[in-house]
């Protein structure tokens, strides 16, 4: 980026938080950004995060000298396909609600016997420092492509954590006094190019929920829920959310809950 | 040890159709990090694919080729199990060989 | 002529037009004594072209080039460019506004089709060539492509 674009891109930065618009963009800008994704095609960068993904399902790893086949999605041992499409959920072993995430942590450490600290060292990768979890989680959701999104939430713990993320979206916090709903609680909105969408519905969570993850090109790197919840939060100048917490696995809910019905995309490619 | 290269080779009437995803960071060597600090340049610069004993790409890449390459192109002369391979070569003298069968 | 066609001939025309300049455009890449790595370091479209071996370049209709006319980001932005001359021997993209304007050349043997399809960085909104050579010669498009900066400052 020049100098003047990132000049630029620091003071609509600091604008942005402050002025939303309620301006539809213009059917021609539409059209282009739609043009822009259709050239990308099926070949989505998110495949090298899938393929090594695969590969580290497959791998005996750690002290235990095992693979993944033992790991509980939520649909039994093993079961990949469609797992992430019916999480976050309670699990009995952990006495836990669970997204995807930290499901994958439970699994590296208690059947592979690897350290929490190690599994959780690179959350998020960068460049040549690449994340397993963030491999695992693109093997995972890629098979849950096609699935409908259900979260049946009999467990009173599910409950909970859903109405749990449903209180904290609407929770008006930071210097800006922001929540997930100041951008994402009305239909029409935009930041610059980027419609808004408008997550307490079926129609706007299934739109985001079914997108993600993404390979986000602005990153060049493949990025998890997990992930996007925590960006969320940085730009609402929010304290750091912490990864696996109870409102991270909470706010997942909510949005996953709201978009059920949905079908699975991911994953996609994102600006 | 970088990752595999994903090469989709498929026929496509007497073509074979080549779409190939890399892994690689493509840095310019003009971004800073959080620090503030000049990450050096690392891109792949070369790029051949070979079939049957011949080359069918060479190409000759800058820094400005996107992160995580994506390359295609098509060719004639080859058939359905035939293998085509794909090489690169970056600033580092980094280098990755990949092959795929035409299917 | 096309307000891009003037803005390139400007630039590409002080390359040049000696017989030996001429000759050097007919020769195949392989052939030639250029040093592409030269080409690379170029901050401008004439030394780029003049590092390649190209000269007299002539704007044609006859290049596809596909790019989109606004990129969300600049950082990927994909290309085509499918050469409908005869004799097509090697396809190169150039992009005005990025701090080396070169950003990629690819050789094309016989047999091989005048097609190839990548994505590119894109500093900023830019006038983006796609030059291709011919046994006759050096022709090029031009199609300008808008960067924008997206959503919360990225």
């Amino acid at each position: 980026m020049t100098r003047r674009a990132r000049a630029l891109a620091g003071a609509l930065g600091a604008l942005c938080g402050l002025g939303l618009t309620t301006l539809q963009a213009a059917p021609s800008t539409e059209d282009a950004i739609a043009e822009y994704h259709a050239m990308f095609g099926d070949e989505n960068p998110a495949e090298l995060w899938q393929i090594r993904g695969e590969a580290l399902w497959h791998e005996k790893r750690g002290p235990r000298h095992v693979d993944m086949s033992g790991c509980d999605l939520g649909l039994g041992a093993g079961v990949i396909a469609g797992a992430y499409a019916q999480l976050p959920r309670w699990f009995e072993d952990t006495q836990q609600v669970q997204d995807l995430e930290t499901r994958l942590v439970t699994c590296m450490t208690t059947l592979q016997g690897l350290s929490r600290e190690e599994v959780l060292k690179i959350k998020f990768g960068d460049g040549e420092k690449k994340s397993e979890l963030e491999a695992l989680t693109a093997y995972v959701v890629t098979a849950a492509k096609g699935a409908e999104i259900r979260l049946p939430m009999q467990h009173p713990a599910e409950r909970a954590a859903y109405a749990l993320g449903q209180g904290v979206f609407y929770y008006r916090a930071g210097p800006h006094d922001f929540a997930c709903a100041t951008c994402h609680g009305e239909t029409g909105k935009r930041i610059r190019l980027q419609t808004l969408p408008k997550l307490t519905e079926p129609a706007g969570a299934q739109n985001a929920y079914t997108h993600w993850p993404a390979y986000r090109v602005s990153q060049g790197e493949l990025r998890t829920m997990e992930w996007r919840l925590q960006d969320c939060f940085r730009q609402q100048r929010l304290p750091q959310l912490k990864f696996g917490s109870e409102v991270a696995i909470g706010l997942t809910m909510f949005l996953a809950k709201t978009a059920e019905g949905g079908v699975m995309a991911a994953p996609s490619i994102k600006r | 040890m970088s990752d595999p290269m994903r090469i989709r080779a498929v026929m496509l009437g007497d073509q074979v159709d080549v779409k190939i995803l890399m892994s690689h960071v493509m840095e310019t060597g003009q971004r800073k990090d959080a620090e503030g600090v000049v990450v050096p340049a690392h891109y792949i610069v070369k790029v051949t694919a070979q079939c049957n004993g011949r080359t069918v790409l060479s190409a000759d890449w800058g820094a400005s080729v996107a992160k995580n390459p994506y390359l295609s192109f098509r060719f004639k002369g080859a058939a359905k199990g035939d293998k085509l391979t794909v090489t690169w070569t970056d600033t580092l003298a980094g280098t990755r060989t990949d092959e795929a069968t035409i299917s | 002529m096309t307000q891009s066609r003037r803005v390139f001939l400007h630039l590409a025309g002080s390359a040049g037009l000696s017989a030996l300049a001429l000759v050097a455009g007919l020769l195949p890449r392989w052939a030639r004594a250029v040093d592409s790595r030269q080409a690379f370091e170029a901050t401008a479209i004439p030394a780029a072209l003049k590092a390649l071996g190209l000269s007299d370049p002539k704007e044609s209709a006859e290049i596809v080039f596909k790019a989109p006319d606004i990129a969300e980001n600049g950082a990927v932005v994909p290309v085509e460019i499918e050469s409908k001359l005869p004799h097509t021997r090697a396809l190169a993209i150039l992009v005005e506004k990025n701090p080396h304007v070169l950003s990629a050349e690819f050789a094309l043997p016989d047999g091989t089709e005048p097609f190839v399809a990548t994505r590119i960085k894109v500093a900023e909104s830019s006038l983006i060539h796609a030059v291709v050579t011919t046994d006759a010669g050096v022709f090029y498009t031009t199609k300008l492509v808008k960067v924008t900066l997206g959503g919360c400052g990225g």
